[in-house]
């Protein structure tokens, strides 16, 4: 250190000494009190273990319940979801085509969008262009879900209607094409990350053999980072599938069992907001389909999650 | 896959192809851009005309002309130092943990596996989980302390991943020098590693709970109520927040409530980006003070 004046961690350290006894009490306290907190903190580490027991425990035990009035096999393979109706029918399948289409439709703008972004990025873009795009992305991360609801909503459905006339006030385009640019600086990041992991001495083997530097990054470094990428698809696929408020305001609340985009349909997540605020009793049938649904919405996503997780590992694993 | 022929031709078409990719790049960039510049002037447009000293001191009414975000402004405020309270202690005492007391053994492994999943989790299956634990089965009911509780646990993995990346930044010769004095593992952690790691730690926390001010799902699950007559005045207040007063202007088909749902959103939008610009400022306020 250049000068000799106390700085603050020197003086954290004499405060340390100081409390470093000799004596055989003070010893004896000092080590009880490190017992204490090292339990302590260790509780603390397990919050995250008890949450997600408790997270499965209550799906399983309030779904358990639910199954004991409504088969598995007509929960997972009917086509008619009306739980709220005096004629009900628990098909969960119309509410998963609407996930998946809400969620394929964002796939499909931000996973093109996002490679490219991230190629451009890592691999063309100047110093500049870089300071000026990854804020933007950032800002964009960081908008509340409920401000692109409004969007969808409010700008981008109207918007469409002037092009596509048999577009509904509600509808899973633009829900979907909203959705996509949320996920797009996370597809866009992770993406970027995999490409800078390639190392250079591919890229130089590859110009040095007289590619050109679009033949590079298309024919050598893409592929090579293709684990990383798909990843951040897997990703971007779950954050989609649990996305509940632009769905919630822009898809519209209607469990259609359709793939057709122009027409209001109702995703696992919009379809428990919708219970939830509602006044449907506690206990009743209907109340557990709403833990039903998050049930199957949990193990989607998780096994998505999983995936991207196995997949990125693998890549990490063959770095060359 | 890769041809190399130098004819005239190939290389005429392989310039093109780069300049068509730049291009593309450029449209990129400029997508990126424009959706962000138009959301923004879009909401501004909206709502800027009804953000008068009126809509901050109203509470919601049936007219939209006189509804204002009263409640939902202090209940976000409440909600945010609640869950803050909650879910740093915890959260930091879980980092450190992790980083300074853990053994390298499979338990270990399995909490942080756990927080990763935990992380992916959508945040709506956390407002079932509060809407079971919290509101009934230990009666707290659609309060305030119950969406706080929610909220915690929802943050909890991002704070703990940042405090461990705070805690990083600390060199490991600060540690070896204080226990080589003698002091005990959590005399180190104590005097020693937090003092130097907390700017750190905190900017990042700072960053996870400005998340926690934007979410909406979960505060819907467990039902924080739009319409409310009265402040808050305690944890077991009803109460309502931001997001979900956005919401609940959002969907009504009237026009002049979008007015003030983009309204809301301006306040929401000034609210987040004040708290990355603390977050922000103390990085570079602190990031420059250690003297090694």
């Amino acid at each position: 250190m250049p000068n000799h004046a106390p700085t603050e961690v020197g003086v954290a350290y004499s405060r340390a000494v100081v409390q470093v006894g000799v004596s055989s009490r003070n010893r004896r306290r000092v080590r009880l009190e490190e017992r204490i907190v090292r339990g302590f903190l260790f509780l603390c580490a397990l919050v995250g273990v008890l949450t997600t027991f408790a997270i499965v425990a209550i799906l399983f035990t309030e779904s358990l319940g639910f199954f004991e009035q409504v088969s598995v096999w007509e929960f997972l393979t009917g086509t008619v979801w009306t739980p709220t109706f005096a004629n009900k029918s628990f098909g969960v399948l119309p509410l998963v085509t609407g996930t998946l289409l809400t969620s394929l439709i964002a796939l499909v703008l931000a996973g093109p969008v996002g490679l490219l972004t991230a190629v451009y990025l890592s691999e063309y873009a100047s110093p500049r262009v870089r300071r000026v795009v990854k804020p933007i992305l950032e800002v964009l991360a960081g908008i509340p879900t409920v401000v692109y609801g409004y969007f969808a909503l409010t700008f981008l459905t109207p918007l469409l209607q002037r092009f596509i006339p048999a577009l509904e006030g509600f509808n899973a385009l633009s829900a979907g094409l909203v959705m996509g640019v949320m996920i797009l600086p996370t597809i866009a990041s992770l993406s970027e990350d995999a490409l800078y992991a390639v190392p250079n001495s591919l890229r130089y083997a590859s110009l040095a053999l007289g590619a050109t530097r679009f033949q590079t990054v298309w024919g050598v470094v893409v592929p090579a980072a293709m684990s990383g990428v798909s990843a951040s698809f897997l990703l971007g696929v779950s954050r989609a599938i649990g996305e509940t408020m632009i769905v919630a305001i822009a898809a519209g609340q209607q469990p259609n069992f359709t793939f057709n985009p122009l027409i209001a349909v109702e995703t696992m997540t919009a379809y428990i907001v919708r219970i939830t605020m509602g006044d449907t009793p506690h206990g009743s049938v209907e109340y557990r389909t709403i833990f039903a649904v998050g049930l199957l919405l949990f193990f989607i996503t998780l096994l998505l999650n999983l995936a991207s997780e196995m997949v990125r590992r693998r890549y990490r694993g063959a770095r060359v | 896959m890769i041809q190399v022929a130098s004819t005239p031709q190939w290389r005429a078409r392989e310039r093109r192809r780069e300049q068509l990719f730049q291009l593309l790049g450029a449209l990129i960039v400029l997508f990126a851009l424009t959706t962000l510049v138009v959301l923004l002037a879009k909401i501004l447009l909206d709502g800027f005309a009804r953000l008068n000293p009126e809509f901050f001191t109203s509470f919601p009414s049936r007219r939209a002309a006189n509804a204002g975000i009263l409640p939902a402004l202090v209940g976000s405020a409440y909600l945010l130092l609640l869950t803050a309270a909650i879910a740093i202690p915890i959260g930091v005492g879980a980092a450190v943990y992790l980083e300074e007391f853990a053994r390298r053994n499979w338990f270990t492994r399995l909490i942080e596996i756990n927080i990763t999943n935990l992380a992916g989790v959508p945040s709506i299956i956390y407002g079932l989980l509060g809407l079971q634990v919290f509101v009934r089965t230990l009666m707290m009911d659609r309060s305030l302390i119950a969406g706080a509780c929610t909220m915690a646990l929802l943050a909890l993995p991002v704070i703990i991943t940042a405090a461990r990346e705070g805690l990083r930044t600390v060199p490991k010769s600060l540690r070896d020098g204080s226990l080589a004095l003698g002091a005990t593992q959590w005399q180190t952690v104590r005097y020693t590693v937090l003092p130097v790691a907390i700017p750190s730690i905190l900017t990042g926390v700072i960053l996870s709970l400005s998340r926690v001010v934007g979410e909406t799902a979960p505060l819907l699950v467990i039902g924080a109520v739009v319409y409310i007559s009265r402040l808050p005045d305690g944890l077991t207040s009803p109460f309502t927040v931001l997001p979900v007063q956005i919401y609940n202007w959002t969907t009504r088909p009237q026009h002049a409530f979008h007015e003030n749902a983009a309204a809301g959103i301006i306040v929401l939008l000034a609210l987040l980006l004040t708290m990355n610009a603390v977050a922000i400022y103390l990085r570079n306020r602190y990031q420059k003070r250690l003297p090694i």
